[in-house]
């Protein structure tokens, strides 16, 4: 079995079980932007699961209610969009790109909102430790 | 795409997932458990949209908006509802 064979028959492999664009191109020879597209969307997807695990371990062990909303507003929802892009570089197709978008923005535009009413209602039902308070706007 | 990263992924978020619940069962009061059932939803839309990553499918994608719609809408109600409460 000659080397043109084996990558022959290994770039047939890849292509038959439908393997990563990135393999595919390396076997034979040289980086496609398909495959670069495929690799920054999967290190996308892995930050954003890396940036979803910080809000998880926030949401945990940080002690008060307001803390607690620091970690869901702003690691996760960065997470969230982080792999919103990994989607739009793996699906890349410009008719799907409105819909990420308004999935994106819409979260973007409602956990402030969200955020700023548990806030107020945390402070209303005493959920903020007063001690750790240098000044207190709302007293 | 690579089985290491998707195994990776689905790893990272089921944690995510467990953490938040975790905090739901454990919190105090009742807006903890509103903040645990935030990073619940947004858990899963970035659980369907990597999904969908890893199939290259685009099937699901008006699930995603429907989630991140209905959770805001949820949250605002529940808040409205907990104003109320004094804990």
């Amino acid at each position: 079995m000659t080397g043109g064979a084996v990558v022959a028959a290994g770039a047939a492999g890849t292509l038959a079980v439908g393997g990563v664009a990135a393999a595919g191109a390396v076997a034979v020879g040289g980086l496609t932007g398909t495959g670069v597209a495929d690799l920054l969307a999967g290190g996308c997807l892995l930050a954003g699961a890396v940036l979803s695990l910080a809000a998880g371990i926030g949401v945990l062990r940080l002690p008060s209610t307001v803390d607690r909303i620091h970690a869901v507003t702003k690691p996760q929802v960065l997470g969230m969009l982080l792999i919103l892009l990994g989607l739009t570089l793996r699906l890349r197709n410009p008719a799907d790109l409105g819909m990420l978008l308004l999935v994106g923005l819409f979260q973007l535009a409602t956990a402030p909102v969200t955020a700023q009413m548990i806030g107020r209602a945390a402070y209303r039902s005493n959920g903020v430790d007063r001690e750790l308070l240098d000044t207190d706007e709302l007293a | 795409m690579n089985p290491v990263l998707v195994v990776a992924v689905t790893v990272l978020l089921s944690v995510t997932v467990l953490l938040a619940l975790a905090r739901m069962v454990l919190g105090p009061a009742l807006l903890d458990r509103l903040v645990a059932t935030e990073l619940l939803l947004a858990t899963m839309i970035s659980a369907v949209g990597a999904e969908a990553a890893v199939h290259r499918r685009a099937t699901t994608l008006p699930v995603l908006v429907v989630l991140a719609l209905l959770g805001f809408l949820g949250s605002v109600a529940l808040v409205r509802f907990a104003a109320g409460e004094e804990s």
